[in-house]
């Protein structure tokens, strides 16, 4: 009843193959980029920006990057962590080294070096998959992280051995560095994300992103049909790995202001894959559910002691969340295997017949 | 009516007595085994261009080997393959694809995630070039490229019946339709040779009937060759020209659908005899 497509008539290809064929769909979007861009900005305080939607924008790209590889070409990969350490570690060096360029392009170019390391470590895949692949990508990550460690060149030879964001400015703001403001640093985290997600969407939804998705359901099928399969996973790889490099600089960039290589460790991976997963694979929409769970909701559960009085220690308010969202990731898996984006699509299929059962 | 289906059934004969057919492929003494077992002794055939060629044979014949050596899954130990001619190189699976060899597989292979449509389309992968960039933009030439290939697999689509499903995911169809669209997906590439594992495998006999009326299209509109293997004899007898008959690896007749059903060999090799 409230999602209903009856009357929409497409009397072109081009208007049934667009990205949201459907009036509510298109008005929902422009609802949510209202919220962020209008909205969020006018009424946010800087707690809220910086601890709840700078961190959710950077690891929703983070994950659109993994679900690139591992939910459209179906590459398993647990290096996520290491390649955002590469995009942020590149990031650093390229702006250390060139102090005057714009950092946003430094940030956007870091994810060509990330791009080149992923494929490198995704050459593997051609000849093994699933479980197997993501035992070569942990390697990537435990490599990775030791070069963090270990070439003080990456860090500057920084004595504490972590990279500290300098003072930058751009379009005569100060963007990056302890004075930068959150409303600037949230409108450069906002921008690079929708505009990272948009195109994306325009890549998954031609021929490219098709091989990727026959490579996944089908690999011998799609080999037959014509698609190389060593370039296919090779690009899926460096588009993921330039996504996540991006994710990574701005982690570092307009959020942390400073990093060390524990920063970009396996936890952060497997953060980042239990959000695709909790999110759907194979889903942007997806990506950013997930993120939004994965981050938003403990930060918000550990506030619900503190805002109805009961007076708890600050640990066991730690340890409960833990368990809370623990338990939660387990009730959702089992309810819906294939994430919040199926959930929402059920949702929607509801929304449609309602008041009908069907 | 009486003379007019006499000049029916006499003028595929006197085409092709006027116009004898070119050669398409050609195997010869083609053998592979993998490791001790062999799969497939001393094969020699053809595929001429137009025709409806079968492969039959009892189970683990290897006549799915057979259809792997020719697009280039399985390489022969020994043996040539003529292609269009020109003697075929050992190359990729991916290298048959753009030569002009499409298939379908005896367990249905479609691209499960994807729709129907999606499914159609990748059949078009390989003469879709706009590169990654365009990709990006999509607005312009990767648009345009695309709501072209759109408007052939439409057509695709229409021939087949399936307007219905345009959009569903295939996972959720019944083996029947499935089975059409990997039929669809296959001439998305428009190939000049079509091989089809077991097109009819587990279908009903309605179903059946369907098949056999694409394939005879396929074959009669898009003069597309093609191969295809079946158990099922009748839709065998009826469909094919020529009909190639393997038993354990090897041949053991060759010829016109009637020509085969009188062979005592291949009545041997499908009662069993006594060896």
């Amino acid at each position: 009843m409230f999602y209903r497509e009856a009357g929409q008539f497409k009397t072109s290809y081009k208007a049934d193959q667009a990205l949201m064929p459907i009036l509510q769909d298109r008005v929902g979007l422009l609802v949510i980029l209202a919220i962020a861009f209008v909205v969020i900005p006018v009424f946010a305080n800087d707690f809220f920006l910086t601890s709840i939607m700078i961190p959710f924008l950077v690891f929703s790209l983070a994950a659109i990057g993994l679900n690139v590889l591992t939910g459209f070409c179906g590459q398993l990969s647990l290096g996520t962590g290491a390649f955002m350490g590469v995009g942020a570690y590149a990031a650093y060096k390229l702006t250390t080294i060139f102090p005057d360029a714009n950092v946003i392009v430094m940030v956007l170019l870091s994810g060509v070096f990330s791009a080149a390391i992923g494929a490198i470590f995704g050459l593997p895949s051609l000849r093994i998959k699933g479980l197997y692949l993501a035992v070569t990508t942990l390697a990537a990550q435990f490599f990775l992280e030791w070069c963090f460690i270990r070439i003080g060149w990456l860090y500057n030879y920084n004595a504490s051995g972590a990279i500290e964001i300098p003072h930058r400015e751009a379009f005569g703001l100060v963007v990056s560095g302890a004075e930068a403001t959150p409303i600037v640093r949230y409108f450069i985290v906002l921008c690079i994300t929708a505009g990272i997600a948009f195109l994306m969407a325009n890549v998954l939804r031609g021929r490219i992103g098709r091989s990727w998705m026959m490579i996944r359901d089908m690999d011998i099928a799609a080999e037959l049909m014509g698609i190389r399969p060593l370039q296919t996973k090779l690009l899926a790889f460096a588009v993921s790995s330039y996504i996540c490099g991006v994710a990574g600089a701005m982690m570092v960039f307009f959020w942390l202001n400073a990093a060390e290589p524990s920063s970009y460790s396996i936890a952060l991976s497997f953060q980042i894959l239990f959000m695709v997963i909790l999110g759907g694979l194979g889903s942007l929409g997806g990506a950013f559910m997930g993120a939004a769970f994965i981050w938003i909701l403990p930060v918000f559960l550990k506030f619900i002691p503190g805002t109805i009085g009961i007076d708890v220690a600050a640990e066991t308010v730690e340890h409960v969340t833990f368990m809370i969202v623990g338990a939660l990731i387990i009730f959702f898996l089992i309810v819906e295997p294939h994430g919040f984006a199926r959930l929402w699509q059920i949702a929607k299929q509801k929304l449609r017949v309602w008041p009908f059962p069907y | 009516m009486n003379a007019f289906a006499t000049e029916m059934s006499a003028e595929p004969a006197s085409v092709a007595e006027a116009v004898p057919r070119e050669e398409l492929l050609r195997v010869d003494n083609v053998s592979l085994s993998f490791g001790g077992v062999k799969a497939i002794t001393d094969i020699s055939f053809d595929i001429l261009k137009g025709e409806i060629r079968a492969i039959i044979g009892p189970n683990g014949a290897g006549k799915t080997s057979m259809l792997n050596v020719i697009n280039g899954f399985y390489h022969p130990q020994q043996g040539t393959i003529t292609w269009q001619g020109k003697e075929r190189r050992k190359m990729k699976p991916y290298e048959a694809a753009s030569q002009g060899i499409a298939r379908t597989f005896q367990n249905v292979a479609l691209f499960k995630g994807m729709t129907t449509l999606d499914n159609i389309m990748s059949g078009r992968s390989l003469k879709m070039h706009r590169n990654f960039f365009w990709q990006l933009i999509w607005r312009g030439p990767a648009e345009r490229e695309e709501i072209e290939h759109r408007k052939k697999v439409e057509e695709i689509i229409d021939f087949l019946e399936i307007q219905a499903i345009r959009k569903t995911p295939v996972g959720r169809l019944p083996y029947g339709l499935q089975k059409r669209v990997e039929l669809g997906r296959a001439l998305a590439m428009e190939p000049d040779l079509l091989l089809l594992d077991e097109p009819m495998a587990g279908m009903n006999l309605e179903e059946k009937e369907d098949m056999s009326r694409f394939i005879i299209d396929v074959n009669q509109e898009f003069g597309t060759t093609i191969a295809l293997i079946e158990h099922d004899m009748g839709v065998v007898m009826d469909l094919s020209d020529r009909v190639v008959v393997l038993d354990y690896g090897k041949k053991i007749a060759d010829g016109p659908p009637e020509d085969v059903q009188a062979n005592q060999n291949v009545i041997d090799a499908y009662l069993g005899v006594s060896h």
